[in-house]
This record gives C-alpha cells, structure tokens and sequence, in this order.
C-alpha cells in the first residue's frame, strides 16, 4: 500500500485545512492526522456521554439529520440517531422496509428526495457496495457511510480504532489480528485500512475462501491459520459470520468453523496476556465467539466499542456539519 | 446494363493485401466489379476518394442493439446481432423481424439462440433460423454449462455449416461476480472471480470443438491463459477463431475505481499482464476479429450501484478510431486490421462482404485516418453514450459509407 506521511506538511494547520472533507466515505479517503482528529474530537462526547445524566448539547439544533438505510440494522441505526440526538438536531428514520424504494424507486431518485426535503446530513447504508458514494454525488449536503456491501464502513473502524486507543495507549508496533469472514466484511476494510493508516501491525486471518485476493495491499498480512494469526497479538478483533455463509458455500459447517476458526479460552490463550477482544456486533455466539470470551470483563472491549460509537459518530455528526453551521475556520 | 461507378484517388486498404496501394474500385449495382489497376469505361460515374483509405465497411461480430446512427458513425455497414434480445432470438420470426430492421442501409446478421430462450438445455430451431437468416449460433452472455448441451450444439450447427459464437466464462467460477479477483475488486469491495474462468470454458469447448468438428468463435478473448488455449488450438488446425473488443486491449481493471459502470463489462475487464497478453495475440495473429461489442446503457442500467449495473459498453462510434491505434502502435498494417474488423467477421458469417474481390458487397468506406476528435459521452449518435473511454482524444474518422453501391 502507499506510503503516506504520519503528519500534515504544516503543523498549525486548523479548521477546514485540517479536515478538508464534505462527506465520510471511506477510511481510504482520509490521511493518518485526519484520522486522529475524528478520534481526539470525540473523546469529548466519550467523556461528556459517560459524565452526565443529561447528555444534550444543541450545537446541531434545527438541522435534520435522515437516516436512510436501504440494509436492516439495528445498533448502527440506534447509534446514529441517539448521535444526532444528543447533538439536538432532528433525527428522521428511512428504513427501506417502508419506503418507495420497495416499490422499484431507483437509489438516484431516493437521493434526489431526500436532498428535495433539505437535510443538513444524510447517512446512509446500502446493501453495494458504492451504492453511498453515489448517492452523496446527487446531494447537496454531508453524507456519512454507514456501511455499503463489502466495501466500507468508516464510523466502526474509527470506534474500533478509538476503544483501542483508550485501552492500548497508541497503535504503534500494536499487533492486531482481524478474524474471520473477510472477505465480505466492509468491517474488515475500513478497519485494515485505519489501523495501518495509524502504525499498527495488522493481520487478516480468515479461511482461504473468506480471504480476499491480495488483501496485503489494504495493509494486511493474511494468515489462513487462526493459530498463527493469533501468536503474539495485542487486540483480536472478531467478524461476523454471515448465516448464509455457513452451510457449505463457503465453509462447511457453523460447527466447524467455530472449531477451527472461533475464539474460545484456549485459542485467546495464543495471544497476548492482556490482549483486547472486540466484535461489531451482533455476535453468534458459539460460532465466531465463544460466551466466555465474549463476557470476560477485563479481556472483552465489546460493549465499550457501541459506547465509543456514540462518541465517534457525534464527532462525524459535529465535524461535518461545522461548515453549513458558519463555525469559525470552517466555512 | 447497370450503371458503372468508379472510386477513384483512393488508397486501397484490401484485407487480404499487405500494404495500402494506389487503385480503383468499379462498382456495377451493389457488387464490386473490379479492384485494382482498371481502366474507367466511358459513362461511368467517378467519385474522388481524395486520398483517403478506402476500405470495405465493417461488420461488427455480435453486437446487443440494431443501433442505425452509432453504427454509421463508426463506419460499420453490417452487425451480427446477439441473441439476448428482450425476447431471445430462439424464433423463426424474431429472426427475420431482426434481419429487416437495418434495412437497406444496415444490415442486421442475427445470430439464432443456441438453446430455447438461451436457457443452455434444449436445443433451438437453429436449421429453421438459419432458413430465416441467421448466420450464426450463439450462446449469448452466457456459456452453456451443461457440456452435453454444448456437445450437441457444436454438433448439430456443424452439420448446417454454422459456427457457434460462445461466451467464454465458466458460470461456475463466474458466480455473479462483477469483476476480475485483484487489487481493485479487493479494494472496492466487489464481487469476483479469478480471470482463470475464462481459460477453463475455453478449454472445454475447444475439445468439444475437436470432439464434433464444429467450427466455433470466442466471442471474447481476454486473458493469457485463454489466448494460450487458442493459439494451440489453431496450430493443431481445429476451426477456432475468437475476437476481443478494444476495451481490452486499452484498458484494465483500474478502470473500474470509483465504482465506474461504465467500465462493468462482461466479461470483466482484466489486469495489466493480461491486457499486455491481449495485445500480443492481435499482433502475433490468433485474434481474428475486433468487434465493438455495442450494448448501448442507459442511466437506469448503469447509473446503479456497481454491481447492480448492467454490464456492456456503447463501442459503436469509437471501434474503428480506438483500432487504427493498433496501426499507429505497429502492432498491426491497416490491411491487417481490415481483415479484424472486417473480412474475418464476414468470412465467419459466411456473408459476402468485407472484400474487395469482384461480386463482393459494394459496402465501403472512406478513413480519414488521422482527423483528431475527443470521444464525448454526453453527445454520441449511440441510444446511450455509456462509454469507459469518455473524453479521450482518438484519431480517426469514416468519412463516407457507401452500403450496397449507394453513399449515405
């Protein structure tokens, strides 16, 4: 992969020139300093949503955020509008279950829609990938990648990359081990590409027919042996196994791949002592994770990743927004 | 006694010659008369080709639309229409509905539907569409993967002196991939297949191929592996020809970044080796047709997801300017490249066109082969301008047609 530098060419960089973006989406789009600002904005909302049994702040007041999600999902969606939320902006659910788009309205009018009825930020999920980077080309305001096919999703790797940061202290010469499918994961890629992005030692270790092709060049070191894979690593960071996935079309059995490929006691055993285990939800349990690793209560950072997503996706929220909101440096 | 027409100041690309030369075409009706070093009878009529390139119209093997004013702008005076029509051309009367549509000044070529409704099982009324017009079998966008089906279509075309035009992909492998396996599908998220799918189908079909006897044409050859297959396949004297669209030859699969549906095409566009490899085989030889591959898209099929795209590209009005690269690169002398886009895809049809021999098609064109022009996707002739080559400068312009004796 491309070598890019660690540090903006000018050190007093601030606003705009620090963030120069108008949507988020793909870690691929962002530069390691980049990266670290989104994290360092939202350790303020990490604190702020731990500190306070009222946790508003109206900074986003009067702006409507739509949440079209063309994918069903649960946290990702409850996370974003609990975001937006607490931002005070006014949050409005599209969940494709109910919309005209069941009814064959193409992804383009979709986007024409939602940009007609003025939306200050659209985030949005679809089941293809490139599907949000071409939505966001229709619109005329800051569109954030909630997960699109195989191909990103930015705001998990960025509370991943923060739940690590908090637990670990850095990323430099930290070993992580992403397990599992993959090849189908938007996880996986957005995650490779920030953690590497950031000076970590990344590691894809997946079943040869869940590894991607050459996935070295989004920063990874594939290994097809959980074993290996796990030897020496500071945080083990799960995937989700996709039922249709299990039954023989690309591994054999849920059985057996939790046998060769699952996270039990033992196999954690193979890593660090104190290494961090992680999952974006939702689990199955006794497939790709075993309960007991899961639960353990110093070892397992999962419930700790959706609080950090709250906080990450309040920073996107904020940041994104700061130039139709005027704020100084920003406009 | 017709009347004479005589095309002068023209130089002559004759496919089967080996440089440009000075001459005359005499034209009687629709049919060349005489090529060469003439005299002109009194009272006929002269026309002055100014020194461009004469040359004779091209016949585009397996295009997907009966598009009239793409295929004139790109010099195209014939087309082998694919079967995978809204309604399959597995009939007697939707092949000759087909082979009307063009007329007089196109000519649609259908090509009948191997199976029923292009399904890969039963065999279609391929002897009674060959009655009706069609000049060659096809399985369309895709392979038959059944290769007893496959045996007994190579079989029972040959017996009607038929080639069968196939796709060459494994379905298997293919899947619903939308891209080759590499660093960009790993990049972009898509879904792939290894560029291997193609060798595997090649592989079958050429021994099925040795197996009948049948003649049989890859429509589109795109990878090393494949081109291996085919040049052995030749030299054991099998009948084995294969074409392959300029998409392949000047672009690879980065073309795709930033999830561009105007270069999904099918099959997939390949790595930089493999491209390299597509270059070789038409300089060394075993490609033996250039065919646009036309599929005009609209934005409800391409302004899409990726990988909910459809596949094709409008390569109509750019077929002959992206290939006279080819010339100006040294790979191949015009007269060569006439043979490619023109005499081989008419001897495979069996059609009497695409040569300057007496009692030949009068369809010809004239090349300007340098006239520069930037390739515009926003306005081509083409019902859809979905084209990967949007905004590139080519080189390169038919400037007049003349199809069956008469100019357009």
């Amino acid at each position: 992969m491309p070598q890019t530098p660690a540090a903006p060419a000018s050190s007093d960089l601030s606003g705009r020139a620090l963030f120069p973006h108008r949507h988020l989406l793909s870690i691929a789009d962002l530069k390691p300093w980049e990266i670290r600002f989104l994290l360092d904005e939202a350790e303020q909302w990490a604190r702020a949503n731990r500190g306070h049994a009222r946790k508003h702040d109206d900074r986003l007041a009067g702006m409507t955020q739509i949440n079209a999600f063309f994918e069903n999902s649960t946290r990702t969606l409850l996370s974003f509008e609990i975001a937006g939320k607490r931002l005070g902006a006014d949050v409005v659910n599209m969940a494709a279950a109910t919309s005209s788009v069941k009814k064959g309205e193409t992804l383009i009018d979709t986007a024409m829609t939602l940009n007609a009825m003025s939306a200050d930020v659209i985030v949005i999920r679809h089941a293809s990938s490139g599907a949000v980077a071409l939505i966001a080309d229709k619109v005329d305001c800051p569109v954030l990648n909630a997960g699109d096919g195989w191909h990103q999703h930015p705001t998990q790797a960025l509370l991943d990359a923060l739940t690590i940061r908090r637990r670990k202290g850095g990323f430099e010469g930290l070993v992580v081990a992403i397990c599992g499918d993959v090849l189908h994961s938007r996880v996986a890629r957005s995650n490779m590409l920030c953690l590497a992005a950031l000076g970590a030692q990344v590691r894809a270790v997946a079943p040869p027919t869940l590894m991607p092709p050459q996935v070295e060049m989004l920063g990874a070191t594939p290994f097809t042996r959980m074993d290996e894979g796990l030897e020496g690593a500071d945080v083990v960071m799960m995937l989700r196994l996709q039922n249709e996935r299990m039954d023989g079309a690309f591994i054999p059995s849920a059985r057996e791949y939790h046998r060769l490929y699952g996270l039990t006691p033992e196999r954690l055993a193979i890593a660090k002592p104190d290494a961090l285990v992680m999952h974006p939800g939702p689990m199955n349990r006794g497939v790709e994770i075993s309960s007991t690793v899961a639960d353990h209560p110093d070892r397992s950072a999962i419930t700790e990743q959706v609080e950090m997503g709250v906080a990450i996706r309040m920073a996107c929220l904020d940041v994104l927004t700061r130039a139709a909101r005027g704020v100084e440096g920003w406009a | 006694m017709t009347a004479t027409l005589a095309i002068v100041n023209g130089r002559l690309a004759d496919p089967s010659g080996t440089q440009l030369a000075a001459g005359i075409i005499l034209i009687e009706g629709d049919r060349i008369a005489a090529t060469g070093d003439v005299a002109v009878s009194e009272g006929a009529q002269t026309i002055d080709a100014q020194g461009l390139i004469v040359a004779p119209g091209l016949v585009d093997l397996g295009v997907f639309a009966t598009d009239k004013p793409a295929f004139h702008f790109g010099g195209i005076t014939r087309a082998a229409l694919m079967p995978d029509q809204s309604s399959p051309l597995d009939d007697v009367g939707l092949i000759r509905q087909a082979t009307r549509a063009g007329k007089p000044d196109f000519w649609v070529h259908p090509i009948a539907a191997a199976t029923r409704g292009l399904k890969g099982a039963e065999l279609a009324e391929i002897g009674m569409m060959q009655a009706a017009g069609a000049k060659a079998v096809g399985t369309g966008r895709q392979w038959i993967a059944d290769s007893g089906v496959m045996a007994r279509v190579l079989s029972y075309a040959s017996g009607l002196g038929l080639t069968v035009i196939t796709h060459a992909e494994d379905g298997g492998l293919a899947g619903k991939a939308v891209a080759t396996s590499g660093e960009t599908a790993t990049r972009l998220g898509l879904p792939h297949a290894p560029a291997c799918a193609e060798a595997m189908a090649i592989a079958r079909d050429i021994m099925l191929a040795r197996e009948t006897g049948a003649a049989i044409h890859f429509r589109l050859v795109t990878t090393r592996a494949g081109f291996d297959l085919i040049r052995a396949a030749k030299a054991e004297g099998l009948k084995v020809t294969c074409g392959i669209s300029p998409a392949y030859l000047f672009l690879n699969d980065q073309a795709v970044t930033d999830f561009r549906t105007f270069a999904r095409l099918s099959p997939p566009l390949r790595d930089e080796d493999d491209r390299k490899a597509c270059l070789e085989a038409v300089r060394d030889g075993t490609v033996d047709v250039i065919t646009s591959g036309h599929d005009p898209r609209g934005p409800e099929d391409k302004r899409l997801p990726f990988a909910d795209a459809a596949p094709g590209m409008a390569g109509a009005e750019t077929l002959l300017a992206l290939s006279l690269n080819l010339v100006r690169d040294g790979l191949v002398g015009m007269n060569r490249l006439m043979a490619l886009l023109s005499a081989n895809p008419a001897r495979i049809l069996g059609v009497n066109a695409g040569s300057f021999a007496p009692g030949s098609a009068a369809d010809l064109i004239f090349i300007d082969p340098d006239t520069p022009w930037i390739v515009d996707s926003g306005k081509m002739a083409a019902q859809a301008g979905n084209t990967p080559f949007d905004r590139v400068p080519v080189q390169g312009r038919a400037r007049r047609i003349m199809k069956g004796g008469a100019f357009l």
